[in-house]
This record gives C-alpha cells, structure tokens and sequence, in this order.
C-alpha cells in the first residue's frame, strides 16, 4: 500500500453534503446548538438562513424541536458534538425521537480520541453505545470524506432515524467519491483468509495499513468497512469469518458497547471464535494531540499489526 | 349561561365521569390532572380548535400538544367525545393492546400529535411544529399544554426562549397551574413565582384565567390569535381533581386512581354538578 493519500475530515464531507441537500431538497432542515463553524452546518447556514436554526447551547431543545419538524414532514438534521447530543439529550432522543419514529437525523461531530487536545469531556466515546441500543434508529459512522458525504446524503434519503457519527481530524481517503452509501451494507476493502479485521471510522486506514505490513509476513488479512453499525450487515461479516475463523475488530470508542460488542454478540450465537476486541477499553480519554493519543491507546497501525500476529498465533486452551 | 356555554358545561360533565369510569377500571393512572384539565380540553376540541375528527392528519388542522402526557385520560375521553375514535375503546386504557397507552404514543391512536410521558419535552416538540407551519406558510394554531410541575425541568426554559427568539406568534401555551406536583405544593417542591413575571422578561404575552371559566378559556385562547411578534401563555389556573370534593386540591390524588366506592362517589357528585 504505497500510495500517497488525500486529507479531508469527516466533519467536512457532512457539511459539503449538507450544503448539497439544501439545494436539492426543499424539506431538509438544519439545527445547531452554538457550534455551526465546528461542525460545518456553515455553509448550509449562509447559503439557507430560511432554513437554518440556532437553538444556543440547549441540546435536549434542540432533538425535541427537530421531532416536532419532522412529524411535520421537514428532514431535520441536529448538529453538535457527540459527547452533547447524543449525550445530554439521550431522553429526548429515545422518546421524541425513536418511539416516535420521527424522521430526525442526528450529526454527532469530534468522535474518538482523535478530538486531542481538549481532553475527555469533549471525546465521544460511548455515543455508538447508547444509540445503537434504541428501537428504529441507524447509526452510521464513515469511514472517510467521501464516505461521510455519501452517508448524510443516504441518511437524507432514509425514511427513520439516523445517527451520523463524524470526527474532527482530517484522515485518508480511500473510497471513491461517486460510491453512493448503502445503508446496513458492509464493504470487503482488502481480501483476505487467514484473519478478519472489522473497522468503523477513520481509524481503520490504520488498520489497513498494518493488514498490508503484516502480509509480508505471509499473513492474509480481510479488511472489512463496517461504515453501517445498525442494522448490522449479519451475513457479510458471517461469511467472511466462516472463512478465516479469526476475528479482530477495531474502533475509537469503548469496545463494551461499540462495534466490538456487536461483532461478540454476533458471532457467539451464530459462529463462536475468538475475537479481539481493539479501542479504549473502559478507560476516559485525555489532553494531548491525535498521534499521542492513537500511540498511547495502542490503535496506531504498528500496535494494530503486533495484534493480528497475536490474534492468529492464539490458541483456545 | 348562554346555550355555548351549557352544551360545554354538559359535555366536561361527561367527560369527568369517563375520566372515572376509565382509571377505575385501568386500576392506575393520573386521576387530579385529567380532572383538572378537562374544561381547556373540553373548550378547546369543542369550540376553539379548527379540526376534522375524521381527518386526524388534515394539514390545515390546528394542533394540540400534551406536554404532561399523564393526564391523557382527559385528552383520550376528549378525542372518542368529539368522534376521533369510538368512546368504547376509552375502558381498554392501559390494558395489554389497547392505543390507549399509559402514556400518549403518536403512532398509536388518531389526534395524538406528540409521544409524551417525560416532562418538559412538549413545549419544544410545539416549538418544532410551529416552526414548521411557518415554513410552510400554513396558518393553523399551535396549543401546547403544559404543567407547572414540569417547569422545573431545564429544557422548558431552552422551548420559552427559543419560541421567543423565533416569534413563534402561532403558538399558545395553556400551562395547567393547578399547584401540585407529585411530592406536594408546587412552592414548596420547587417554587415557581412570580410566574407572570418570569414569562414576560422572556417575552411572552401573558394571560391569566379561570381555566373552569369556559368563557374566559375562550376569549384567552381567541386573544391569543391577535397576538403579533410573540407567543402567548395562558395561565390557567385550575382545581386538581375538579369535581370531586375528596380529590380537589390534594396532592394525593396526583398518580392514583379510585377504588369502587370512591368512584361510585365521584360519578355521584359529577352527575350532580
């Protein structure tokens, strides 16, 4: 994998989307809760004021405003960081939201570690978990700019909720531009048969690149893009583990409850094997920059490529 | 009393002893508030409201949002009086497979606008639903009701600023000021006062009323249509449990509901009234 990569973010791809839904999509609608730089609803803000709202730093207001549009038939997208919505307006999201099956679409912005310097509090860690466990919702977490794009626009297309989750650095891009999302669709990036890594997010270029170091090793990996966390693509990553019988799966988010929790909730009813399960594992992030955290919690592609030798070298006693 | 006046007195009447009848036979439910709300329910689905009972989704409809859905009985019974659904399926509340849910769920039963249960959710979902007749250029009202209770909840204070900022002048708050909460008098649980003042600085027109006065709910909620530039808040002030004398004005009375003798007696003072 000797190709040199293009930069952009995730934050970036949905903000460029939704600057192209405004033009074609009279219904959609954007809320902001003091964050519309950030998050980079800017664009859609200068170009539709009519259609675009502040609701100040008041994110429980803000998901329940969005159910009252949307039952009204706009497709609102809410807009602020994930650690606030879905964090402090969770109630609203469950109840306003999903039980309703209110056609809201929620952006949660600087996911992960890779948020750096502003510590914990800002760092999304838990958002996959407590959405992904209600009733009607998507979550969908792209893997880079393009893919980001392509999610906002399918979540726009997508009658339901849908949680988008997007993060703050600009990462590779390794998807092509004209690839239309497929909502509960995994891809295959690289094939492989001796081991399986699943990844969600940026932080999985990481994880690809470690399957292309570890192949000089005579070691086979399958990478596969799990961009649609719910519903879960069950016989895409089925038939890829039936193949390799070993599995790895790799996230920026607390791997009890997130992508991990899924492929182990899977795969013990269906197909038991070991898994390893790679991410922040019930521990708080912390100040420092993107490249000190991933090194630190062990999701840089070097510690990734010592795992796969592990995980294929381990043996059930 | 005019002719208006005694159809709508006639009607409330029948409507409380439904209320009865259907949290008597659920065995559990909000007893006080349904009773207490039941004239501004009665005032507005008869007389205000510009609806079609047979066409629950009529665009042009004016919509009502129950913020406190606890008291849905008296917005269940009110909905199968005015001919939204049949007035048999009030005694199914709270029973397995019944619409009537213990709380309103919008996609179970028709005129339900809004999913509500926990507090201080309503007044935002109105806030979304008016913006959204705004954009649509549409001219219908907006009424959310609301407790005083769930004033204590932060994200109310977010929706009063909010539909502030936005001249949300098609939309009318009906706050049930009935004084308790489920752990007692409203002042001593969290106080409120002074009300009217604390809406005017956030710039609501402000109305107070006899919320059992049905002349005095209408000409409030008609006022509130020539209101420009803000939205309007009724005070309502109303008697928990109205109607019933061992029920009116004790807190008790909030999440319970009567037992045979209690109900025989409360049908009795209604039929009375």
């Amino acid at each position: 994998m000797k190709k040199t990569f293009k930069y952009n973010s995730t934050r970036n791809g949905c903000g460029d989307a939704l600057l192209e839904l405004g033009k074609i999509n009279q219904d959609v609608v954007v809320l902001t809760a003091d964050l519309t730089e950030s998050t980079r609803v800017n664009k859609f803000a200068k170009d539709f004021p009519d259609r675009f709202f502040n609701c100040g730093v008041a994110e429980q207001n803000m998901m329940s405003i969005a159910a009252g549009l949307a039952v009204e038939n706009k497709i609102p997208f809410i807009s602020s960081y994930a650690v606030f919505s879905p964090g402090r307006n969770w109630d609203q999201l469950r109840v306003n939201v999903c039980y309703n099956n209110a056609n809201v679409k929620i952006a949660g912005h600087h996911t992960g570690l890779t948020v750096g310097a502003d510590g914990a509090t800002h760092q999304a860690l838990e958002d996959i978990a407590i959405v992904k466990v209600l009733p009607n919702i998507c979550v969908l977490s792209p893997l880079d700019y393009h893919e980001a794009y392509q999610a906002t626009i399918a979540a726009a297309n997508f009658n339901g909720p849908v949680y988008l989750r997007f993060t703050r650095e600009e990462s590779p891009i390794v998807t092509s531009q004209t690839k239309a999302f497929q909502i509960g669709q995994a891809h295959i990036l690289k094939s492989g048969r001796d081991i399986t890594l699943i990844g969600t997010g940026p932080i999985l270029v990481n994880g690809l690149i470690a399957a292309y170091e570890v192949e000089k090793q005579g070691i086979s990996v399958e990478v596969i893009n799990l961009s649609t966390i719910k519903p879960l693509d069950q016989a895409a990553i089925l038939k890829s583990i039936r193949k390799t019988k070993k599995v790895i799966t790799l996230e920026e988010h607390q791997i009890a409850g997130g992508l991990g929790g899924s492929i182990c909730e899977l795969l013990s009813e269906q197909h038991p094997v070991h898994v390893t399960r790679l991410g922040i594992d019930d521990t708080f992030g912390e100040s420092g920059s993107p490249q000190e955290l991933i090194k630190k919690y062990h999701l840089d592609s070097r510690s990734i490529y010592q795992q796969i030798i592990k995980t294929i070298n381990y043996q059930i006693c | 009393m005019n002719k208006e006046i005694k159809k709508l007195t006639k009607i409330a009447q029948n409507i409380r002893i439904d209320i009865i009848k259907m949290l008597h036979k659920a065995g559990s439910g909000h007893t006080a508030g349904s009773l207490g709300m039941t004239d501004i329910f009665v005032s507005l689905y008869f007389n205000i409201l510009n609806h079609k009972p047979k066409l629950p989704t009529w665009p042009h409809r004016d919509r009502v949002v129950l913020s406190n859905g606890h008291i849905c009985p008296a917005l269940y019974a009110t909905l199968a009086h005015s001919g939204y659904f049949p007035c048999k399926k009030l005694m199914t509340l709270r029973q397995l497979g019944s619409p009537l849910q213990g709380h309103p769920h919008r996609l179970s039963l028709p005129g339900i606008e809004n999913t509500s249960g926990p507090l201080g959710q309503g007044l935002s979902q109105a806030c979304g639903i008016a913006l959204a007749a705004k954009l649509n250029h549409q001219n219908h009202r907006i009424y959310c009701l609301t407790s005083d209770g769930e004033h204590n909840e932060g994200q109310t204070w977010e929706a009063i600023m909010f539909a502030s900022k936005y001249k949300l002048n098609n939309l009318t708050q009906i706050i049930d000021r009935n004084n308790i909460q489920i752990d007692g008098h409203t002042e001593n649980v969290m106080s409120l006062e002074p009300l009217r003042e604390k809406y005017k600085a956030f710039n609501w027109h402000v109305i107070d009323i006899d919320g059992h006065n049905f002349q005095n709910i209408i000409d409030a909620c008609n006022l509130s249509k020539t209101i420009y530039e803000k939205p309007t808040l009724i005070i309502a002030h109303t008697i928990p449990g109205k109607g019933v004398d061992f029920m009116e004005n004790n807190p008790s009375w909030h999440g319970r509901s009567p037992n045979p003798t209690e109900t025989k007696l409360a049908i009795k003072q209604i039929s009375v009234s």
